[in-house]
């Protein structure tokens, strides 16, 4: 019974893991308001995660990066050339213009914060 | 790189203030939010700017009570700060998270520790139902508790946040593997009863040492990293505070560097540092400028030159006007490029990243497929090794290296690289120059001092020589061509009045005509000679003996009568033979692109010790050559100065500009070159191969140790030798593999560029 129950516990866990962490999609990012979207860098991730934008269009992301790991210190969106150093608790001014549509990941210099910008 | 980053700035004057605004949405935003500030005491007036989300606020309110005052009213504000004092407080915030990082391992190992010596030292680790060891180590785990809950916060709440982002990174593994850890160990304490007797275990050490060690080694990275972006600091401190500026009076008086205006004139006396970019108005002095060019002799400066923010004045005083200040000086620029270069990615690294990207999730299937394997085909206790093997894969993993193993590399390099006063624009650039195999120079400003003079005049039939020169003078008048440079020089030095020319016709690149006396007077190549019909024939021997003499000889004609030839000669810098050695002994081909004819261009092939030349090349055809030299799977690189180089060194896999040339071919290289020497191309190479080679060292070093030591940490010896990893060791393997990478990529700050031909090899970092 307990053999039973902890494969079955194991199986459970690898199939929650890949749909957790790899199937799962959100359906909806968060837009900018009047070409603005507030970006926070803290406790290992990115709020909001996932950013929607037109094509065409420039968004200003008002960057706060709030975590004093190193590893948060670079925002990366390798896609569309970005590379930019984030002082910490102040905000930072960076401006996207008019990417084509595509989806870009955003990522720290480690690859551990993650988040997506979703251009359509 | 190409990066639409806009850095945050603050209002020039004292008492006012920029505010970065959150939340609003539309006009009556904005006026409440105009409203609330002007209504903070001491303010004067508050204005916002709805596109950029930024408030202006005048007068000398204090920061707090104006951010509570939008905060108030449902919007958020933060104090926008100056680059300067980021750049300032970034040493701060590092020591105050090294601090908070020694402080957390401190707590985690003085309860770690004592609890794996009791271990070691014979104490049992075992729980017996009802006993009182039962008890104390319900207390020792209530402890752990804490200990997670205060040193490891960070790990767990990191942890939580990324799971409901529907992400997982390093605070994942460490927070699963300790928490799991923890559990058990709790489940033993409170209900013994229920597990076999042997798997009546606690690890709560393991949970605290995992967490010190883990914390430890995040410390040492924060040093390590201090370490790595040193070049940074350095470049920071070159920035002067304050500067003498002369008033309209006649005042002198000392003025914050960022209230310093365009054309302000500044004195600078004996040992100060020059504040801002500017020309030189009166006074002469020598300045070392070897903080930005790397060239290390003091240059001279008088009236008329530039100085540059950053260098240092040395005996003299001199006064000179402003002409760039705050982010426009080539101090301030070349601070903005290195930062910039140095966060970039090449393209070596992107395996690692796509790795990185997925390697958490991979590492907690793996850990709990390791843990099954144990818990159905293991020894007893089963669980208790299926614990284990879980817990220690989850900590052994360790994706920080694999994340770090390029970009720490690439910010030492580049730092390094910019001590030496090569700017590196961007990573791609850096790795493409590691493997260069040819390389094509341009002659004039490159090879060559870039400054011709007129070394023979032949003339034919009754012209005189003073005749000769003072018509292609007038020709070559109108013309910015370094070769027509010399021929006017030439003539105002002999004092030679010019005679009216009109009608001027320029053939690009090929020469110039005008009429001069109603005479048709023409000045150029002999190619272009030939074209327009001007038999010169008589010319062949006057042709050689300049050529010979590795001149460029100017044909002049008159009513289609050649009736000069002037050799125009322009010196081999002193160090390019010893620099173009050095390319050879990194096995590079070395080409040579001019429009020179042939002759001309081989005699100083032959004297500067070049492989191949590519002669009578038009300015427009350059890109079009090195396209040409490319073409045979070759990595070609291309060094030139002129703005008639930049389309060839935006074909180029690397473009090297020399710095002493124009901003156009500046803006089109990968690789700038503060100083005029071509042993800076040389030092570029090795430094881009040195930082490649630590690159690749890091990345084997980081796959290699994921690759064998998250098998280990699931048990594959196990069966062989009966080995079987314990986590605490994993968490010290994991927190060393980090700083090791880091250390790796430190080891960069000791390269040293190779001046001697004899000692030079690839890369030697």
């Amino acid at each position: 019974m307990i053999t039973f129950f902890v494969n079955g516990l194991g199986v459970g866990l690898i199939a929650a893991t890949i749909w957790w962490f790899w199937i799962w999609t959100p359906r909806k990012g968060v837009a900018a308001s009047n070409g603005h979207i507030a970006l926070t860098v803290d406790n290992g991730t990115y709020t909001p995660a996932l950013i929607d934008m037109q094509a065409g269009d420039a968004i200003t992301l008002d960057i706060v990066r709030k975590d004093a790991s190193p590893c948060s210190e670079f925002f990366i969106i390798d896609g569309l050339n970005i590379s930019v150093q984030l002082p910490m608790n102040k905000p930072y001014q960076l401006v996207i213009e008019k990417p084509e549509a595509g989806e870009y990941a955003m990522h720290c210099q480690m690859n551990m914060y993650q988040g997506t910008l979703r251009v359509r | 790189m190409n990066h639409t980053a806009q850095h945050t700035k603050t209002h020039a004057q004292d008492s006012s203030v920029q505010l970065a605004i959150s939340g609003a949405t539309c006009a009556s935003c904005v006026s409440s939010i105009e409203k609330a500030l002007s209504n903070v005491e001491g303010v004067t007036s508050a204005s916002m700017n709805l596109a950029d989300h930024t408030a202006y606020v005048e007068g000398g309110a204090p920061t707090q009570a104006l951010t509570q005052a939008v905060e108030a009213i449902g919007y958020g504000a933060t104090l926008i700060e100056e680059n300067d004092d980021v750049d300032a407080q970034r040493d701060e915030q590092e020591q105050k998270y090294y601090r908070q990082l020694i402080r957390d391992m401190i707590i985690a190992l003085g309860l770690g520790v004592p609890l794996m010596l009791w271990g070691l030292l014979g104490g049992t680790m075992m729980v017996t139902p009802g006993s009182a060891s039962q008890w104390g180590w319900l207390v020792a785990g209530l402890l752990t508790l804490a200990v997670l809950a205060t040193a490891g916060r960070r790990f767990f709440v990191g942890a939580w946040k990324a799971f409901i982002h529907h992400n997982a990174n390093m605070d994942t593994l460490i927070a699963v593997g300790t928490g799991t850890a923890w559990l058990y160990s709790m489940a033993v304490v409170l209900a013994p009863s229920v597990l076999p007797e042997a798997a009546r275990h606690v690890y709560f050490e393991a949970s605290s040492m995992i967490i010190g060690l883990i914390n430890l080694g995040l410390a040492l990275e924060v040093r390590a990293r201090g370490k790595a972006s040193q070049a940074i600091k350095r470049l920071l401190d070159l920035r002067a505070k304050t500067a003498r500026v002369i008033d309209e009076h006649g005042n002198e008086n000392d003025v914050p560097v960022e209230k310093i205006q365009l054309g302000d004139h500044i004195r600078v006396r004996p040992g100060e540092k020059i504040a801002v970019d500017g020309e030189v108005v009166s006074g002469s002095s020598f300045v070392d400028e070897s903080m930005l060019t790397g060239e290390p002799l003091p240059v001279r400066k008088e009236k008329d030159t530039l100085v540059s923010a950053g260098t240092l004045n040395q005996q003299g005083t001199l006064t000179f006007r402003a002409t760039r200040v705050g982010k426009d000086t080539a101090l301030a620029q070349i601070i903005a490029l290195v930062k910039s270069a140095q966060g970039s990615r090449p393209p070596i690294g992107r395996l690692a990243d796509k790795i990185s990207a997925v390697f958490v999730p991979s590492v907690i299937i793996i850990a709990i497929i390791a843990a099954m394997i144990w818990f159905n085909v293991g020894p007893d206790p089963r669980g208790v090794y299926a614990l284990i093997a879980l817990t220690t894969v989850l900590i052994i993993a360790c994706p920080c290296a694999l994340g770090l193993a390029t970009p720490m590399s690439i910010m030492v390099g580049i730092g390094k690289a910019a001590e030496a006063g090569i700017l590196i624009r961007e990573g791609e650039a850096l790795q493409k120059a590691a493997n260069i195999s040819v390389i094509a120079l341009d002659k004039t400003g490159t090879i060559t001092e870039g400054k011709p003079s007129v070394t023979q005049i032949i003339t034919f039939g009754e012209t005189d020589e003073n005749t000769a020169l003072a018509l292609a003078a007038a020709l070559e008048q109108g013309s910015e061509h370094p070769l027509a440079n010399a021929v006017v020089n030439s003539a105002k030095e002999k004092n030679l009045t010019l005679p009216e020319a009109t009608h001027f016709e320029s053939a690009n690149g090929k020469g110039v005509s005008a009429t001069i006396n109603n005479e048709q007077v023409v000045i150029g190549n002999l190619r272009w000679l030939e074209e327009l019909g001007i038999n010169t024939s008589a010319c062949n021997d006057a042709t050689t003996r300049i050529t010979s003499d590795a001149g460029t000889p100017l044909y002049l004609a008159r009513n289609n009568t050649v009736i000069a030839v002037i050799g125009v000669t322009d010196k081999i810098k002193v160090d390019a033979r010893d620099a173009i050695a050095r390319m050879h002994q990194l096995g590079l081909k070395v080409v040579m692109i001019t429009g020179d004819i042939q002759s001309t261009a081989k005699a100083i092939a032959r004297e500067a010790g070049i492989d191949d030349v590519i002669a009578e090349v038009l300015p427009a055809d350059k890109a079009q050559k090195v396209k040409a030299l490319r073409s045979g799977n070759q990595i070609v690189a291309m060094v030139g100065d002129g703005i008639n180089d930049a389309p060839a060194l935006a074909e180029a896999d690397v473009g090297f500009a020399i710095g002493t040339g124009t901003d156009i071919a500046i803006e089109s290289a990968g690789i700038t070159l503060m100083r005029g020497s071509l042993h800076g191309v040389v030092d570029a190479i090795e430094i881009s191969s040195a930082t490649v080679k630590n690159i690749k060292e890091n990345l084997a070093g980081a796959f290699l140790y994921n690759v064998l030591g998250v098998p280990i940490a699931a048990g594959v010896l196990y069966p062989f030798t009966g080995l079987l990893l314990s986590p605490v060791l994993a968490g010290a393997a994991m927190s060393l593999s980090s700083v090791t990478v880091v250390a790796n990529a430190n080891r960069l700050r000791l390269f040293k560029a190779h001046k001697h031909p004899s000692n030079t090899t690839r890369s030697d970092a």
